[in-house]
């Protein structure tokens, strides 16, 4: 193919895809391959897709994603660590007519924030929580996290998790599900295409759960940490595959306020 | 036949070259360049523009949303 028919092919009539506009052109602070900068992206497109730039309050963690407000050309505000969903709740109840959603980690939502998480859950806050899971904290350094797997082997457990000593990993998701205000309950990743449509499904189903008034919006996705499992991008998706999908099943948990699973 | 055709065009510059698109092209069009970008990345491009179908794997998986994806039918 010449460059000519390159140049007739390229031309704004014949556009399929390209970065949502809710993202800045800041460059992502991710390290190459991460799952993060997916989601981040499917976050804009959906709100993009519903016309809600103006009404979406995000909160951004602490972690890798902390630096989310720059990325985002949404109004957001940073939470301490792990306590972003009572800011979502204080933020939900002053403005009800807002979409409310945080974005955290399995470090701050699943260690530090538990009980904000479950206690937000439990009250049936109408927010939207989008939490990524990798199995790792991810910022300081690749130490053991609450849903690090057995046997896994991270800074702070260098011969892999042993059950006796640390414990079982964490499955915070379906903890939630059991809760009575929790609207809908789901488990997604963003590593293949498919993967992908379906978590921005799942996320526009959170955000429009918001105006029914019903409950937490829980979006889990399974993601990865290519660097803190040392492994090349590719490589790390295929070992998720592999590893984090028959302890982290993905699907639908809870839907309409009924278990499904 | 219509035939479909497409193609990609990437922000060589904000690519980090994690290498996912090339896993995710159904057609094998992506390869990553011999040559690096300013923050030292080997950046992808098209290495077989005839192959690309315009399917957007390539666009929903890169995390950094750096590619821009075209297709157009022709008869």
């Amino acid at each position: 193919m010449t460059q000519e028919e390159l140049n007739n092919i390229i031309k704004p009539e014949n556009l399929v895809y390209e970065k949502s506009k809710i993202m800045t052109n800041n460059t992502l602070s991710f390290c190459p391959g991460c799952g993060h900068g997916t989601a981040h992206r499917i976050i804009a497109e959906v709100i993009e897709e519903m016309g809600i730039q103006e009404q979406t309050i995000g909160i951004s963690p602490v972690g890798c994603s902390v630096l989310m407000y720059n990325f985002l050309d949404i109004d957001m505000q940073q939470a301490a660590h792990g306590r972003a969903p009572a800011l979502a709740t204080a933020i939900k109840r002053l403005m009800p007519e807002k979409y409310v959603f945080t974005y955290q980690g399995d470090g701050d939502l699943a260690a530090i924030g538990t009980a904000e998480t479950i206690h937000a859950c439990n009250r049936g806050e109408n927010i939207a929580i989008i939490f990524i899971n990798n199995g790792i904290y991810g910022m300081t350094g690749g130490q053991m996290a609450p849903t690090t797997l057995e046997g896994m082997q991270t800074a702070t457990s260098p011969y892999g998790r042993d059950l006796k000593i640390m414990g079982n990993p964490l499955k915070i998701t379906e903890m939630v599900a059991m809760l009575a205000g929790t609207y809908s309950v789901t488990r997604q990743s963003v590593h293949t295409a498919a993967n992908v449509k379906k978590a921005k499904k799942a996320i526009r189903v959170a955000f429009e759960n918001q105006k029914l008034e019903k409950g937490v919006s829980f979006v889990e996705i399974v993601s990865n940490c290519n660097s803190g499992w040392k492994l090349s991008a590719p490589a790390a998706n295929k070992w998720m595959e592999e590893n984090m999908f028959p302890f982290y099943p993905l699907g639908d948990i809870k839907v309409e306020g009924k278990l499904v699973k | 036949m219509a035939k479909i055709k497409g193609a990609i065009v990437v922000d060589n510059e904000a690519c980090k070259g994690c290498g996912v698109c090339i896993v995710s092209c159904p057609c094998k069009v992506i390869e990553l360049s011999k040559e690096v970008n300013g923050k030292g990345y080997n950046y992808c491009y098209m290495k077989d523009p005839d192959a690309c179908i315009g399917c957007a794997s390539c666009g929903m998986v890169c995390p950094d949303g750096v590619i821009t994806v075209y297709k157009v039918k022709s008869e």
